[in-house]
């Protein structure tokens, strides 16, 4: 329980000030908690405070069976839930050695696409708002009500999806899905440089993002960023690329790579992700193989003795799952390696030095997930 | 030359000689164990060495035996190498009773919110860390949840009267 002497600190050194921001705070993207330490404007130290939805998910996960807890794991990282999904189905695959059908590949990648594009959105238009500009936050929020609605189509939910399941996904798309794709795909190109021309160029956005926030390569690595965050440091660390899954190896798409390290950097990364979503799901949209949905799997799946490891590149950067089975229906231990623990653990040592307001610019550019951090 | 689990392995051995063991390859990634005071010599051993350069930490965790005696509590490293593409997973274990393992901080920054974690929800004491305290839950607690002894909440139970959670 906190006391008021908790929130009410007072700084050792003179002259510095610590101030909260959150957990209920409009930029915070969720309840996230920074205990901030000042001097005038400039900040001395970031401290997050983590776990203010933290629901244990891992312990969860351990009583349920290996069909149930995929569902779970699209509470976590909820803007990239199929991709969440997607990974923990990959990692049981592997220990029950399942081959996925062609069609369920295809299917898969397409919903990764999806996903990511509307997640990019999302964050599009949440970064420009946290800066100061509210518009885009519409624009944005009128081409990812596209994307919901095609999710809704085939999978009946909207947010959280329990698409994808060991052995393929657990319904054939909708009739319409092909139109419907196509149909936003034509839209959303002509929109995407409307985005461009809103904000990439805006002089305004460029000098609240240009130089802010930087980290270099190797600190990148060693604070194990993933993700568009890494990727704006120049670090090759798409998992698309290292360890491509499903079709992902048979398909053309460059990893984005910016040298630049700061802010404007990572938001290049994630636009230009977005053109090669766009390009990925073009490929694929009008060569769904025909065939099974699903690979006919056991009712009560029983993962053999073992450790398994897979991952998963999504929205925000690497996605693992690492299960230990000792041989029954239910994990013995899971560990989910999300992307935005270790993107978050870099806050601190981009934002030291900087003014409070850059905070609110880096925190946007980091694409933050509560519960996707939190578990 | 393309780095493979086993240059890994025969690197790891001539370095280490019998101090590393159980080597095993679960579908395709390289495992092993090494006694638990060794744990940073082989981090940065992985790390500085010309041709593995595994400077990438993918993730910390523990995993708790509550039969194995005296190896209660696994501390599972997951290391990849950005240029040789390759990844690896080791482990120490430790009692615990006394559960100290070696931070990794000084190696990965990275290494600290996973340390942080892996004490919150096990009780691993890494020695050398900076900070050490909870970073999920709250700081309040005296026990650690993700230990086997640990149970879930009783779904049957009745109890517990929440008008808006249900079960009231």
């Amino acid at each position: 329980m906190y006391k008021e002497t908790d929130i009410l600190k007072e700084s050792s050194v003179e002259g510095n000030l610590i101030i909260n921001i959150g957990p209920q705070h409009p930029s915070t993207h969720g309840v996230l908690h920074l205990v901030v330490t000042l001097n005038g404007e400039t900040i001395k130290k970031v401290e997050p405070h983590l776990g203010y939805i933290h629901r244990s998910i891992e312990k969860m996960c351990e009583s349920l069976s290996y069909r149930q807890f995929i569902y779970v794991t699209s509470k976590m990282d909820y803007l990239s839930s199929h991709i969440n999904n997607h990974g923990c189905a990959m990692c049981v695959e592997k220990g029950l050695q399942i081959e996925v059908p062609p069609r369920a590949q295809v299917i898969r990648v397409l919903m990764d696409e999806l996903t990511r594009l509307s997640s990019h959105q999302l964050w599009w238009g949440a970064m420009a708002m946290d800066i100061g500009a509210l518009t885009p936050f519409f624009h944005a929020f009128r081409e990812r009500e596209m994307i919901t609605s095609i999710f809704e189509e085939t999978c009946g939910t909207r947010l959280t999806m329990n698409y994808m399941v060991p052995g393929g996904v657990m319904a054939d798309v909708n009739t319409n899905f092909q139109k419907s794709v196509k149909d936003f795909i034509i839209h959303f190109k002509n929109k995407i440089n409307e985005y461009d021309e809103l904000l990439t160029g805006n002089i305004i956005f460029q000098n609240r993002t240009k130089g802010v926030g930087f980290i270099s390569k190797e600190n990148a690595i060693s604070f194990g960023c993933s993700g568009p965050t890494a990727r704006g440091s120049g670090v090759s660390c798409d998992i698309r690329k290292l360890y491509p899954y499903e079709v992902y190896n048979q398909l053309d798409f460059d990893e984005i790579l910016e040298p630049g390290g700061d802010c404007f950097a990572r938001y290049l990364v994630r636009m230009k992700e977005m053109k090669q979503s766009i390009s990925i799901i073009e490929q694929l949209i009008d060569n769904i193989p025909d065939g099974d949905f699903q690979a006919k799997t056991k009712a009560v799946l029983k993962l053999p003795k073992g450790e398994f490891y897979s991952s998963v590149e999504s929205a925000r950067g690497e996605f693992g799952v690492y299960i230990v089975s000792e041989g029954g229906t239910t994990p013995y231990r899971i560990k989910f390696r999300s992307p935005g623990f270790s993107n978050l653990s870099a806050l601190d040592f981009m934002s030291r030095e900087g003014k409070i307001g850059d905070l609110i610019a880096i925190m946007g550019s980091l694409d933050l997930v509560i519960p996707d951090i939190d578990r | 030359m393309k780095l493979s689990n086993d240059s890994v392995k025969e690197k790891l051995i001539k370095k280490f000689g019998e101090q590393v063991s159980c080597f095993q390859e679960p579908y395709g990634m390289l495992t092993f164990e090494t006694p638990k005071e060794i744990n940073l010599k082989v981090l940065s051993f992985l790390f500085d060495d010309e041709t593995l350069k595994f400077t990438f930490l993918t993730a910390i965790c523990a995993v708790h035996y509550p039969d194995k005696k005296d190896k209660e509590l696994a501390v599972v490293y997951h290391l990849h190498s950005l240029t040789a593409n390759l990844r690896i997973r080791f482990k120490v274990f430790t009692a615990i009773e006394k559960p100290d393992v070696f931070t990794a901080t000084g190696i990965f920054s990275s290494a600290n919110w996973m340390e942080r974690e892996t004490f919150d929800f096990y009780g691993v004491n890494f020695i050398g860390h900076p900070n050490l305290k909870r970073i999920l839950n709250v700081d309040e607690m005296d026990y650690f949840p993700m230990r086997k002894e640990f149970p879930l909440e009783d779904q049957t139970r009745i109890d517990k009267d929440d008008e808006m959670f249900g079960r009231g």
